[in-house]
């Protein structure tokens, strides 16, 4: 009796475990088998490359490079402000700030991470839209660069608390040599310190691109929405606000192709968290 | 010290230490800005007939008590049946399994669910879910696309816990005999139940926040539902989807103030549990 | 543990007391005074899904039949007339709301219109401008005019603010003023709710929203002289004007609740209320 028992929570538990796998594969054959009609329909080139999307036009063009233009740009707007900007906040919390400053830190971190994506593009949506406008004279605030900046603070506390934990883990003897030689404390954070961190700060670089390139409310609802070719001060179209803006009444071959652009953005973070995983493996080899 | 470092070496590391002041500055300043302006703006206008009732067109007056409702519904769903199978999935990793490859595959699936994007989700919980099961829009819809975003959390906090019990205790309760099931029924599940309570915490938190994903498997409907049952079958809107249609759909401003800030009390309550619990964990070591 | 057990009786407490609470729509809405329920009472549940300028209509609709019929549960989903004619068709949803006619290609679906609504262009208040002729508004939206001062206003110039491509207030409004695919908007909202607050921030806007939903936030200019209100949509002066329909699956029987709802909106009863939300109940 004992034994049916355990074979039976056993077998139950194992199910249990591979309901991930389920799961991954399932999302991932829904992606291909939905997003792939489209793409043969239309052509792969002529999709990926074409210029001008208008899907509801009496002749309909399907060109998504400016939604994988925009997203592109929007990532890497994002990572070039939010990166500076966390990885000194890191520093900071890592090795200058004491106990008690370094907690009230990282909860304001810890914060900032849990505030919903809607809040933000509140916020985006009823400040920084019209500052843009105004400070830039510009006859509408929506676009790439609201965008960025949303982006860039929804990414911070992803690559702050990653790279802190990073640094946190440069083994002391390497810094204390580097005292040793006469290096000061910063020169050795700098020179020492992020170079033996590096990984891991990478791995909080991923981890924030996949985040901002994954965006969809926030983004919607200070870009403007429109398929333009990125540019700062223009309103853009980012691969998921493509989709999220049609999706609900699209039929036919306009369906089809939003479910192409989907695969496109499974692709890239499906690339991605690859880079993720063999950077950290790399790490964990050490 | 000081008059052996070059001018120039002082130079260059006072710069970079402004540079790191100016940064972390600007973090904590975001934070403490964006916290304090929805407050501002968000606290004046929860009053008691936003929270208890619901929106009427005839009286022209805004409610959220149905979204208040339905996200409760949506967080016990989803924790009912995420709970379960996630602990469930940990104790096999944990205790059970013996392939190694099963294991990291397992192990990469769940890695893989959390980088995918909430539209994702939204999208694939919509063909399956909505279209494909029948279930139309619908809190089940949605709580099942939750279950499988937050699961990884699950699987990892509960993990987590398992493998900080004790090897001895595993190795006394098989000395005296006692099968793997009942051992983990009776010592290793209650040994881990805080890092168990903490990964739903986590998960409830994500849950609040989500809306991208909600918005296509559970729509948006801001109809009162009070049976449990009935609205598992209704479309309904959650309170962060509710911040999004008052928002960009009716410009209701104030409405949408009111409830980021009840989101942000909901995050506020979240982040401080979590670190009671975190800190009961480690004074049990 | 002891703390989990309490934890979890207090949740299958509140759990249990709200699976108990009847299914009551009303709980929280205004009821009027006791009228004594029908012993043949309707029950069920309806979804609606579609045109978000219908809003105002539908919830008041919604509203007043279930405060007869408090055993009937029905939901709106905001998500655009494209939407709304797409899930009647899916039967995902018992009725779809379109602020349009339906298109030859939407095959196999049954309209009843139950209002018409004027579709007013407006601008922020701070734009001097009040009226403007048809040609004026194509030239405007199709970018010809590029600045205020050439139809009336200051030297500023021009924020074309749209909606997105599935909705039935664009398409009314695209096709009435003949700019179908000709437009290229500054930005491109999913609501007519949207439309009136970008309107409402930007001194250089203009774009096009329900009559239902506009409110002195911003100005609703005069075309071609004509203001509009329900009287000149329901005599046909005011031009940019569209139906508001429900849109059912021809081949799906609807349900009791379905057809007295319906029913309800074509009524004499629901035309003070049409009227209220802003739109003319169609004879």
């Amino acid at each position: 009796m004992k034994n049916a028992v355990e074979k039976f929570m056993n077998g139950l538990f194992f199910i249990c475990g591979i309901v991930t796998i389920i799961a991954v594969l399932t999302i991932s054959i829904y992606m291909i088998i939905s997003g792939l009609p489209a793409i043969k329909e239309i052509g792969v080139w002529e999709f990926i490359t074409g210029q001008v999307w208008k899907s509801t036009a009496a002749d309909p063009q399907f060109g998504i490079l400016p939604f994988i233009l925009t997203s592109v740009y929007g990532t890497l707007g994002a990572v070039l402000i939010g990166v500076p900007v966390g990885l000194m906040t890191a520093v900071f919390l890592s090795k200058l700030s004491g106990p008690k400053l370094s907690a009230a830190v990282n909860t304001a971190v810890e914060l900032l991470a849990g505030i919903p994506s809607v809040v933000y593009g509140l916020i985006g949506m009823i400040i920084l839209v019209p500052t843009i406008m105004k400070t830039f004279g510009l006859k509408n605030g929506t676009g790439l660069l609201a965008a960025i900046i949303v982006l860039s603070i929804m990414i911070l506390p992803s690559i702050i608390s990653v790279s802190r934990m990073a640094l946190n883990s440069v083994p002391p003897e390497y810094e204390e040599a580097s005292y040793a030689l006469g290096a000061t404390k910063i020169e050795t954070i700098f020179k020492v310190s992020i170079p033996a961190a590096k990984s891991g700060i990478a791995a909080g670089i991923v981890l924030g691109i996949g985040r901002a390139i994954g965006e969809a409310m926030a983004v919607m609802m200070v870009a403007g929405n429109v398929a333009n070719m990125p540019s700062l001060f223009k309103s853009v179209t980012f691969l998921t606000t493509a989709i999220s803006k049609e999706m609900s009444y699209a039929a036919g071959l306009q369906r089809q192709a939003l479910y192409s652009i989907a695969l496109i953005l499974f692709f890239f973070i499906m690339l991605i968290n690859i880079i993720l995983n063999v950077i950290l493996k790399r790490r964990a080899g050490r | 010290m000081n008059n052996r470092i070059s001018a120039k070496r002082r130079a260059h590391s006072a710069i970079l230490k402004g540079l790191i002041f100016l940064c972390s500055g600007i973090t904590v300043v975001l934070l403490i800005s964006l916290i304090s302006y929805i407050f501002y703006r968000g606290l004046g206008n929860i009053t008691w007939e936003l929270l208890t009732t619901s929106r009427s067109a005839l009286k022209n007056t805004i409610g959220i008590l149905p979204n208040i409702i339905f996200t409760f519904y949506i967080i016990l769903t989803t924790l009912v049946i995420v709970l379960p199978v996630g602990i469930g999935a940990a104790i096999y990793l944990n205790e059970y399994a013996e392939n190694k490859r099963l294991v990291s595959v397992i192990e990469f699936a769940a890695e893989t669910l959390t980088g995918i994007p909430s539209i994702i989700y939204g999208l694939v919980g919509y063909l399956f879910f909505c279209q494909r099961l029948k279930m139309g829009s619908s809190i089940l819809a949605g709580s099942l696309t939750l279950v499988i975003m937050v699961l990884p959390t699950i699987v990892r906090t509960t993990q987590e816990a398992l493998k900080t019990v004790p090897y001895s205790y595993r190795e006394g309760a098989v000395g005296l005999g006692a099968t793997k099931w009942y051992m983990i029924r009776t010592i290793i599940l209650p040994s881990s139940l805080d890092g168990i309570v903490s990964g739903a915490i986590l998960a409830i938190g994500r849950i609040v926040g989500e809306s991208a994903a909600l918005i296509f498997t559970a729509g948006t409907a801001y109809t009162l539902v009070t049976n449990y049952f009935d609205a598992l079958g209704t479309s309904g809107g959650t309170l962060s989807v509710a911040l999004y249609v008052y928002v960009s759909e009716h410009g209701e401003f104030n409405t949408g103030f009111a409830i980021a800030a009840i989101l942000m009390m909901i995050v506020l309550f979240i982040n401080y549990s979590t670190k009671l619990i975190n800190k009961r964990l480690k004074k049990d070591r | 543990m002891k703390k989990a057990i309490s934890f979890i009786t207090i949740a299958v407490i509140i759990f249990a007391s709200l699976a108990g609470c009847g299914s009551s729509a009303n709980a929280g809405t205004s009821t009027e005074s006791a009228t004594p329920p029908d012993p043949s009472a309707l029950s069920g549940s309806i979804s609606t899904n579609g045109s978000t300028s219908m809003e105002k209509v539908i919830a008041s609709l919604i509203e007043a039949f279930t405060a007869e019929n408090p055993g009937v549960t029905i939901t709106y989903d905001a998500t655009g007339s494209g939407s709304g004619i797409t899930a009647a068709s899916e039967g995902s949803a018992d009725i779809g709301l379109s602020s349009r006619a339906l298109k030859d290609s939407e095959t196999g679906l049954d309209a009843t219109v139950i209002a018409l609504d004027g579709i007013a262009v407006i601008v922020n208040n701070a734009n001097a401008v009040n009226d403007l002729t048809i040609e004026q508004i194509a030239g405007l939206f199709t970018g010809e005019i590029i600045s205020w001062s050439e139809v009336g206003g200051a030297d500023i110039p021009v924020a074309l603010i749209g909606r997105e491509a599935g909705s039935g207030t664009r398409d009314g409004f695209e096709s009435i003023i003949g700019v179908a695919d000709a437009c290229i908007y500054d930005q491109e909202l999913t609501s007519t709710g949207a439309v009136i607050t970008a309107v409402t921030s930007n001194e250089y806007a203009i774009g096009y929203a329900s009559l239902s939903a506009v409110s002195d936030k911003t100005k609703t200019l005069t075309v071609n002289g004509v203001m509009c209100t329900e009287d000149t949509v329901l005599n046909g002066t005011y031009a940019i004007q569209r139906p508001f329909i429900m849109v059912t699956n021809s081949g799906k029987e609807p349900s009791d609740a379905v057809k007295a709802f319906m029913e309800y909106a074509l009524s004499s009863a629901a035309t003070e209320i049409i009227a209220n939300a802003g739109a003319v109940q169609a004879r």
